[in-house]
C-alpha cells in the first residue's frame, strides 16, 4: 500500500481487499467486551479537523484508541489556524510534535495532497472539499460486503448531488476497483460536465434504475445547494430524486439502502425508508470504526500483528 | 558619448550571419563584415538577433505590492528575458485609473532604465466595472496611455464596454479585455472538464471566456473600435476571433507562453504554482492556440507575468493566488512550443513578440525592423543550449514559475535598449 490514503484511487484491488479483510478481522476481534488492541501503542495519531464533523472525528478517534494509539484532536476552531496560521505552518507544528499519522478533514479540495508534502507521517484524507472521502468509501464497501457478499458485478446506484460529493467520487473509484457496476442518478445540474469520463453509468430517472439495483446510496442534499438554483424547490427535488416507501417497494428483496449521514429526513430519504430493515445507516456508523482501524493499522504499520497473525503490507 | 557596439556574426531573424553596428542609440549599419574603430565588439556567432521584445501584458505590482515585484525588479526580469518594453497592468494599489498613478509608474520605469515601461490605464474607476476612469486624462498624460484594461476583472457590463470602446477612438486607443463572464466563474478554480470533475474543484468553463469574446467582437464591429483580447485560452475563442477577423473586425489577441505549453493535467498535483487565470486548459486547446498563433489569428505572445510572494502559493489550491511569472522564460517557451515544432520561424517570433505588440500598443520607438536608422532595441538569443529552469537565478522578486526544474531551450545573451546594453553575456548590466 502507498504511505498515504488520499484518494480511493490510491488503492489497488489487492490493497482494497486487504483493508476490507483486515477490517473484518478487527471487527471480530473487538466484538466482545475487550474492545482494545495493543497494536499501535506508542504511536501518535493527530485528528486535524478544519471543518466541523463530529461524526467522522469521533469515528477516527475511536478507531485509533481501540488500537491503543495516542490521539490528539486538533480542531481549527479556536486554534492558531483561526488566527491565520497557514496549513504549512500547522503541518510543521504537527511534524515537530512527532505525529505518525495525520487524519485531515479540510474544506479545500487537495488540502491532504499539500499536507503530504510537508509532513513525514502518513496522511489519511477524512474528506477534502468536494474531492474525496476514501474511508467513507471503504466503510461503505465493507457494509455492502457484509450484507451482500462479494461486490463483483453488484449494481450500486448513487443518488443525489454528485457534483459536490466527495463520498460519490471515492465510491465511484473504489467500487470500480472492486468490480461493482455504478450508476449515478441526479438532476443534470448536480452532475459534473465530464461525468461521461467516469467509470459509471448516468441516469436522470431514479424509478427506472431502482429495480435492477442491489444497493441504493442516497446522498445528503446540502443546504447551500438548496438556495443556489441547482433545482427549483426542495419539494421538487424530493419528488424526483428522494427515496420514499413507494419507491423503495420497487427494489429487489435483497437490495439495501445506504446513506453516509447526516440525513435530511423527508428530503432525500423518507423516515420509513431510513428506519426500514433495508437500511444500513446505523451499521455504516459502526463499520466506519472498523474500516478506519484497518486503514490506520495498515498505514502506521503496527509493530505487532493486528490480531495474532501477520498481516502483510 | 555612448559606447559604440559592433555585434559580429549574428543571424538577423535567424537568417545569414551579419554584423550590426550600434551607435548613438540607433542601428548605424547592418551587413557583412562591418568595421568600426573604437567599437566594443560583441561576438554573436550562432546567436539569433531579434528586435527587442515588447510585452503587452506585465504585472509590475508597484505601487502597492512591492513585496512581490517592483518596477525595478520587474524591468530587470524583462531585460533578462530579452524585453525592451513592457506594458504595466493597471491592477496596482492604488489602481492605475488616474493620470497621477500612470505617470508615477511611467517615471519609475524611466528611472529604473532597464526597459521602457508603458503603463496600461484602467477602463473603469477602481476596476469595478461601473464608471469609466479618466481615460482621456491618462491618454494626455506624460505616460501617453493607449492601452486600457481592467485586467484581472472583466468589463462585464455591455454598456460600459461599449462606451469604453467608443471613447478610446478619440486617441486611437485600444481596450484590452480580460474575457471572463463573472457569474459563470464564481469561485472557479481551474478549467471545467474531466480534470476538475475528478479533482473536485469548481470549474472555469471555456464558455465563460468565449461568450464575452463573442459579445465584444460584435460590439467592436458595431462601433468601429479596436478591441484587444487578453490571454486567449480556448480553442473556441480562437474560432470566434478567426470569424471576427474574417468579417473585418478590428480585433487583436494575445496568448501567454504558459497557455502554449502547459495543460490542466498539471492540477492533479494540487500544487497552486499551476493556478492561473484564465486557467490552464486541455491539451487540445494548447494545440489550437499554437496553430492560431502560427496562422496569425492570435497576433501576439504576451506574458501575463504575475509575481506573487511565496506564501501566496504555499497553500491549499483554493486560497492560493492566481498567476505565474513569465518574463524570463517567455522566449524559451515560445521556442519550445512554436519554433522547435516548426510552426514559427524566427521572423515569425519577432513579429509575435516585438513588432505586433508594439503596433497594438502604439509604441513608435519599439518593435521596429532591424535596419539602419532604427532605434537599437536588439535581443541576442542563443537557441542551442537546453537547461533546467532555476527559479533562484531569476531577476524577478518572485519565484512562482511553473517551469522550475523543467528543461527548456535557449538563453538570452544580450539585450540592447536604444544602443545601451541592459544585459550582456547573459548578465544584467
Amino acid at each position: 500500500m502507498k504511505r498515504h490514503l488520499i484518494s480511493a484511487a490510491d488503492l489497488t484491488r489487492d490493497d482494497a481487499l486487504l483493508v476490507l479483510d483486515t477490517a473484518e478481522e478487527l471487527a471480530r476481534a473487538t466484538e466482545g467486551s475487550m474492545k482494545k488492541l495493543p497494536t499501535l501503542r506508542g504511536r501518535t495519531v493527530v485528528n486535524l479537523f478544519f471543518e466541523d464533523s463530529t461524526r467522522t472525528r469521533i469515528s477516527f478517534e475511536a478507531a485509533a484508541k481501540r488500537l491503543s494509539a495516542d490521539v490528539i484532536n486538533f480542531s481549527a476552531k479556536g486554534s492558531s489556524v483561526s488566527k491565520g496560521e497557514s496549513l504549512k505552518d500547522t503541518a510543521l507544528t504537527l511534524e515537530a510534535m512527532g505525529a505518525d499519522g495525520v487524519v485531515i478533514r479540510h474544506g479545500a479540495s487537495g488540502a491532504p495532497h499539500r499536507l503530504a508534502n510537508w509532513v513525514r507521517g502518513s496522511v489519511v484524507n477524512a474528506g477534502d472539499g468536494t474531492h474525496e472521502h476514501p474511508t467513507q468509501a471503504l466503510l461503505d464497501a465493507f457494509t455492502m460486503r457484509r450484507r451482500l457478499g462479494d461486490l463483483d458485478g453488484r449494481k450500486v446506484t448513487i443518488v443525489g448531488d454528485i457534483l459536490h460529493s466527495r463520498v460519490a467520487r471515492s465510491n465511484v473509484l473504489l467500487l470500480n476497483t472492486l468490480g461493482a457496476e455504478v450508476t449515478l442518478v441526479a438532476p443534470p445540474t448536480l452532475l459534473p460536465v465530464a461525468v461521461d469520463t467516469w467509470p459509471a453509468e448516468v441516469s436522470y430517472d431514479l424509478d427506472a434504475v431502482l429495480p435492477k439495483s442491489d444497493v441504493v446510496m442516497m446522498l445528503r442534499v446540502q443546504h447551500e445547494r438548496m438556495n443556489a438554483g441547482y433545482f427549483p424547490t426542495v419539494r421538487e427535488y424530493s419528488r424526483r430524486y428522494g427515496l420514499d416507501a413507494e419507491r423503495m417497494a420497487r427494489l429487489a428483496d435483497h437490495a439495501i439502502v445506504m446513506h453516509p449521514g447526516p440525513m435530511n429526513r423527508g428530503v432525500e430519504i423518507a423516515a420509513e425508508v431510513a428506519d426500514s430493515v433495508r437500511s444500513t445507516i446505523v451499521e455504516q456508523v459502526a463499520n466506519g470504526v472498523s474500516a478506519r482501524m484497518a486503514v490506520l493499522y495498515l498505514l502506521l504499520g503496527g509493530s505487532e500483528p493486528a490480531i495474532g497473525k501477520e498481516v502483510s503490507q | 558619448m555612448s559606447t559604440t557596439y559592433l555585434i559580429k556574426g549574428a543571424r538577423v531573424l535567424g537568417g545569414d550571419p551579419a554584423d550590426i553596428l550600434v551607435r548613438d542609440g540607433v542601428i548605424a549599419g547592418i551587413g557583412p563584415d562591418l568595421a568600426a574603430d573604437g567599437a566594443e565588439v560583441v561576438e554573436a556567432g550562432g546567436l539569433v538577433a531579434l528586435p527587442g521584445l515588447v510585452d503587452l501584458h506585465t504585472h509590475l505590482r508597484e505601487p502597492g505590492r512591492e513585496d512581490a515585484e517592483t518596477v525595478g525588479s520587474g524591468t530587470r526580469a524583462a531585460a533578462m528575458g530579452g524585453y525592451t518594453a513592457v506594458h504595466a497592468m493597471a491592477n496596482t494599489d492604488p489602481v492605475a485609473d488616474t493620470a497621477g498613478v500612470v505617470e508615477q509608474v511611467w517615471r519609475l520605469g524611466r528611472e529604473a532604465g532597464y526597459c521602457d515601461v508603458q503603463p496600461v490605464g484602467a477602463v473603469t474607476v477602481g476596476l469595478k466595472g461601473e464608471r469609466l476612469a479618466e481615460i482621456g486624462a491618462m491618454a494626455d498624460s506624460a505616460a501617453a496611455v493607449r492601452v486600457f484594461s481592467d485586467d484581472g476583472h472583466c468589463v462585464s457590463d455591455a454598456v460600459v464596454m461599449r462606451r469604453a470602446l467608443e471613447y478610446v477612438k478619440a486617441f486611437d486607443g485600444v481596450v484590452a479585455q480580460h474575457a471572463q463572464e463573472p457569474r459563470l466563474t464564481e469561485g472557479a478554480q481551474m478549467n471545467e472538464g474531466e480534470m476538475s470533475a475528478a479533482l473536485g474543484m469548481r470549474g472555469w468553463p471555456a464558455v465563460a471566456e468565449e461568450a464575452i469574446i463573442a459579445r465584444d467582437v460584435l460590439l467592436a464591429q458595431h462601433v468601429g473600435s479596436r478591441l484587444h483580447v487578453c490571454h486567449v485560452s480556448t480553442a473556441g475563442s480562437v474560432e470566434i476571433i478567426r470569424w471576427a477577423k474574417s468579417k473585418g473586425c478590428r480585433v487583436t489577441a494575445e496568448v501567454t507562453p504558459h497557455h502554449l505549453l502547459l495543460n490542466d493535467g498539471l492540477a492533479e498535483s494540487y500544487d497552486p504554482i499551476y493556478k492561473v487565470n484564465p486557467p490552464l486548459r486541455t491539451a487540445d486547446d494548447v494545440t489550437a492556440l499554437r496553430h492560431a498563433l502560427a496562422d496569425g489569428t492570435i497576433d501576439i505572445v504576451a506574458t501575463d507575468h504575475a509575481p506573487h510572494p511565496v506564501e501566496a502559493k504555499e497553500t491549499e489550491w483554493a486560497v492560493a493566488a492566481m498567476g505565474m511569472i513569465g518574463l524570463e522564460t517567455a522566449l524559451s517557451v515560445v521556442q519550445e512550443a512554436m519554433v522547435e515544432t516548426g510552426l514559427l520561424d524566427w521572423a515569425g517570433v519577432a513579429d509575435r513578440m516585438s513588432t505586433a505588440p508594439a503596433r497594438i500598443g502604439r509604441l513608435s520607438g519599439q518593435g521596429r525592423p532591424l535596419e539602419a536608422g532604427a532605434p537599437a532595441n536588439i535581443t541576442l538569443y542563443d537557441p542551442s543550449p537546453r537547461r533546467a529552469v532555476d527559479p533562484a537565478a531569476m531577476a524577478s522578486k518572485s519565484r512562482n514559475t511553473p517551469y522550475a526544474g523543467m528543461e527548456l531551450p535557449g538563453r538570452v545573451v544580450a539585450t540592447f535598449l536604444r544602443g545601451r546594453p541592459t544585459v550582456l553575456e547573459g548578465k544584467l548590466q
